[in-house]
């Protein structure tokens, strides 16, 4: 993986050529590097280790939901007198446990692995450019990723734990809790915020700017429009919450009442806050981020589909344009219909309309993306290689993640099913068995690239196998918990008698998640034992677009020459011709 | 109380809105089963059809695929019915037509961490005056101890009672942070959002012993904040409610005796 010495002439921009090499220290060149592969790789492999954090979390929790009360043999003692009192879990903890879940999973894993690594590393290589149009500014996105993500998981540590009202944090109950652990969340996520907008200003200037010639926007490979897209959401909604984030840390430290209505009795107690504030306003402001952030989780998982399944289709995508322009009326969209998390708080017949009528608006794209990628498989040739095991199981679990949304976007079925465990199974479809498949799918895709190396494929199908069963047997139960009434975020669903009717499940659910986590080891193995494989072609995959060009590793500047582009991204299976696939970038027609 | 019939799908449904309510989940599930069993056959056949092996080989040119844009179109005309058709009518029947107050029994809920204050203005049909500032251990709602119209109001603690084929109007509050009053059996669901007063309205179909849950994150005690839900017959309603009627009240100090918490509710 290390920037081989020799690299492109391109990387100096407006350097004359002939200048001596310059070497740069090795905290330069591998810590506050500027390069967008170095930046990438970091980013992966800090989301990668806070998914795994994150799910550590949701192992602990699933114990208690399977055996309420019960002390947890051997961690639970490791873990404290305040946490787990004699083994057995605090509601406190629990609910710290549920609200960093939610946190670290979207802002620290999926948003910067999908964005932060994967478009880092892969953007600037598809679109032929030597590196980001900003190398500062990526670096600094890292860097204020990077402590932001520390200072949540140092919050666990501090008196009275890490936050503790979901990750929507919904005031009032989120400044009424006076740890201050929640004061730190709010401050994590300005930086975690601030990381995620000077990253995205970087993808939109880059890829408008820096296109290889020959490149225009209809030959650009689908990943590249997903992040296009993706970095246009992030832009536009992330400054509410960051400004939310403010006010709240404004309420919990300076007196003030954004969010807090006069006369509150808190245990007992008057409240003291000048009041005139609305909790509903935290709400807004909220979601109106958080429903754009979903597709900011969705978009660059299927633009990783899209490259694993045109690459081992042997043929074309089927409807680029439409999927072009699905996915931007899908980013469009997702700014206009986040009050569909709100439709219980006493929203009138008019709003709640139209948010139910965009709502199902945004349903269209979807089906159309979808629709184009089961398409795309009709009339190829599918190879079954690893990346493609998990773009192929992407498909039916978006579907039925997407699916289950429709009945949550009406507002008299939502009656019914909002805060059950049906909203739970309906999201981690998509960002579980969705999105993180397609994650999987990109790392076992473009290892080759990154490293020189191919995984063993033979592990990386039975990580597939195991992952698919068991990830099914963690969220499809939650379903049901949901039509039998169940709410979410509860300590002890054995309290309530349609909780006991159900407990089951439960136990199902939680041993399928410690099963999922198992599954896992083949992966993490296969990922560092294949650094030491021999190396392989430089396109081993035999795929069209423009990343493949440079050689694997690249080195800094990425590529010897400046590409040109002569063709379509998915030029496979070509009448008349002796290979399957003709490349963007090859000069011979 | 009956857990029997509690299980895996719905719990029975003891209101008169509820139908509406679950006949459209069951359609959308049936609209959902049937793209997903629609799109997985072609997906499994195209899986099956198209594998790479030896003499076979993909097709450059994309399908003329027709049946695709029929299925697009049916799913917007399929959605456009569900919502217009399906989800906004039972949504606005129910949000815009409450059931006059004079014909309803109209309760006060105020939420807090960890229990439901429900507040019933008695046999005068007025309720007693509350404020914030009276709340405390001994006065869950802040009932103002001189107003005369609230001597013979009724308080009670995760007890809501309430008879059997007469519309409720519930008004929620809540006096600290966000709850959600939730009673599946009844398909009702509304947040308690501090600053707010909210009211809900339902009608019971049967008697029976049902219960409320919170259904918004509330701290710590979320999970246990369980109210009993008592639909009466109509004379078991009387029963209690005379039952639970504070006695004629001399000159009141500030424990009055309409906050029954210690007292055994029926």
């Amino acid at each position: 993986m290390s920037a081989s010495k020799t690299h492109g002439h391109a990387a100096h921009g407006g350097h004359d050529a002939g200048h001596g090499h310059h070497e740069l220290p090795f905290w330069r060149k591998y810590v506050f590097s500027v390069d967008h592969k170095i930046i990438g790789l970091q980013y992966a492999v800090t989301a990668l280790v806070f998914l795994f954090f994150g799910f550590t979390l949701m192992m602990l929790l699933r114990w208690q939901l399977a055996y309420p009360g019960q002390p947890l043999p051997v961690i639970g003692k490791l873990l404290g007198e305040s946490a787990m009192p004699g083994g057995v879990m605090a509601p406190e903890f629990y609910n710290q446990l549920g609200a960093m879940h939610g946190t670290i999973m979207v802002f620290m894993g999926i948003v910067p692995l999908a964005v932060g690594g994967f478009g880092n590393y892969v953007v600037p290589l598809q679109i032929g450019a030597p590196d980001m149009a900003f190398p500062r500014i990526n670096m600094a996105s890292y860097w204020a990723f990077l402590p932001g993500g520390i200072l949540m998981i140092a919050s666990f540590f501090l008196p009275g734990g890490a936050a503790q009202s979901g990750w929507t944090n919904y005031p009032p109950l989120s400044e009424v809790t006076q740890t201050p652990g929640q004061t730190v969340w709010l401050f994590a996520m300005v930086l975690l915020i601030t990381s995620s907008l000077l990253g995205s200003i970087n993808f939109i200037v880059t890829i408008v700017q820096l296109r290889a010639k020959g490149l225009t926007f209809f030959r650009l490979p689908f990943f590249v429009h997903a992040q296009f897209v993706t970095s246009f959401l992030l832009l536009l909604a992330f400054p509410p919450l960051e400004a939310a984030a403010v006010m709240q840390i404004m309420d919990r430290l300076a007196n003030t009442s954004f969010f807090l209505p006069a006369g509150l009795v808190v245990s007992g107690e008057q409240w003291h806050a000048a009041g005139g504030g609305s909790p509903l306003l935290w709400q807004h402001l909220f979601w109106f981020l958080a429903h754009p952030e979903v597709y900011v989780l969705i978009l660059p998982a299927m633009g990783i589909v899209a490259e694993v399944i045109a690459n081992n289709t042997r043929k074309p995508l089927w409807g680029y344009r439409l999927l072009v322009y699905s996915a931007i009326f899908l980013g469009f969209m997702s700014f206009v219909v986040w009050a569909h998390h709100m439709f219980m708080t006493g929203m009138g017949t008019t709003m709640s309309t139209f948010f139910q009528t965009t709502t199902m608006i945004i349903s269209i794209p979807s089906v159309v993306i979808l629709t184009c990628f089961i398409m795309s498989l009709y009339g190829g040739a599918i190879r079954y290689t690893v990346p493609m095991l998990f773009a192929t199981a992407f498909l039916p679990m978006f579907a039925i993640g997407g699916l289950t949304g429709l009945p949550l976007g009406l507002t008299a079925s939502d009656i019914y099913l909002h805060d059950t465990f049906y909203v739970i199974a309906h999201f981690h479809y998509v960002v579980a068995p969705g999105t993180i498949f397609a994650l999987f799918a990109g790392i076992y895709y473009w290892y080759p690239k990154v490293t020189g190396k191919q995984m063993n494929q033979a592990l990386g199908k039975v990580h597939f196998w195991l992952s698919f069963i068991f990830i099914n047997g963690v969220f499809m139960p939650m379903f049901f918990q949901g039509m039998a009434g169940l709410s979410r975020r509860l300590y002890d669903p054995t309290i309530y008698a349609h909780g006991r009717a159900i407990q089951g499940l439960n136990v199902l659910i939680s041993w399928s998640a410690w099963g999922l986590a198992l599954a896992q080891l083949p992966f993490i193995w296969n990922f560092f034992a294949s650094l030491r494989h021999v190396k392989v072609a430089e396109n081993p995959w035999q795929s069209t677009t423009l990343e493949w060009a440079a050689p694997s590793p690249p080195p800094h500047g990425n590529f010897v020459t400046p590409p040109v582009v002569y063709r379509d991204p998915y030029q496979y299976s070509e009448p008349g011709r002796s290979t399957d696939f003709h490349p963007q970038f090859a000069r011979e027609a | 109380m009956d857990e029997t019939k509690y299980g895996y799908w719905f719990p029975p449904d003891v209101s008169t809105h509820g139908v509406q309510i679950d006949q459209l989940i069951d359609i959308v599930h049936w609209f959902m089963l049937i793209l997903f069993v629609g799109w997985g056959i072609f997906f499994v056949y195209c899986l099956i059809k198209y594998r790479a092996r030896p003499g076979h080989a993909a097709t450059y040119l994309p399908p003329k695929a027709q049946f695709t844009k029929v299925i697009e179109v049916s799913v917007i005309v399929i959605e456009v019915l569900l919502l217009f058709w399906f989800s906004t009518p039972v949504w606005f029947a129910y949000k815009n037509h409450p059931p006059p107050e004079k014909d309803a029994l109209v309760i006060k809920l105020v939420a807090e961490q960890f229990a439901w204050d429900f507040h019933y203005a008695g046999k005068d049909g007025k309720f007693g005056r509350t404020s914030e500032a009276s709340m405390s251990g001994d006065n869950p709602v802040g009932m103002d101890p001189d107003d005369p119209d609230g001597k013979d109001d009724i308080v009670t603690i995760n007890q809501l009672h309430f008879p059997v084929n007469k519309p409720v109007i519930v008004q929620i509050s809540s006096k600290d942070v966000i709850h959600s009053f939730n009673i599946p059996v009844l398909r009702v669901k509304q947040d308690a959002v501090p600053g707010t007063r909210i009211p809900i309205w339902f009608q019971a179909t049967k008697p029976g012993h049902f219960e409320l849950a919170c259904a918004q994150l509330c701290g710590l005690g979320h999970y246990r904040m369980r109210a009993d839900v008592l639909i009466d017959t109509p004379e078991e309603y009387a029963k209690w409610a005379a039952e639970n009627a504070p006695p004629p009240a001399e000159p009141p100090t500030s424990a009055a005796p309409e906050n029954q918490q210690g007292a055994p509710q029926k």
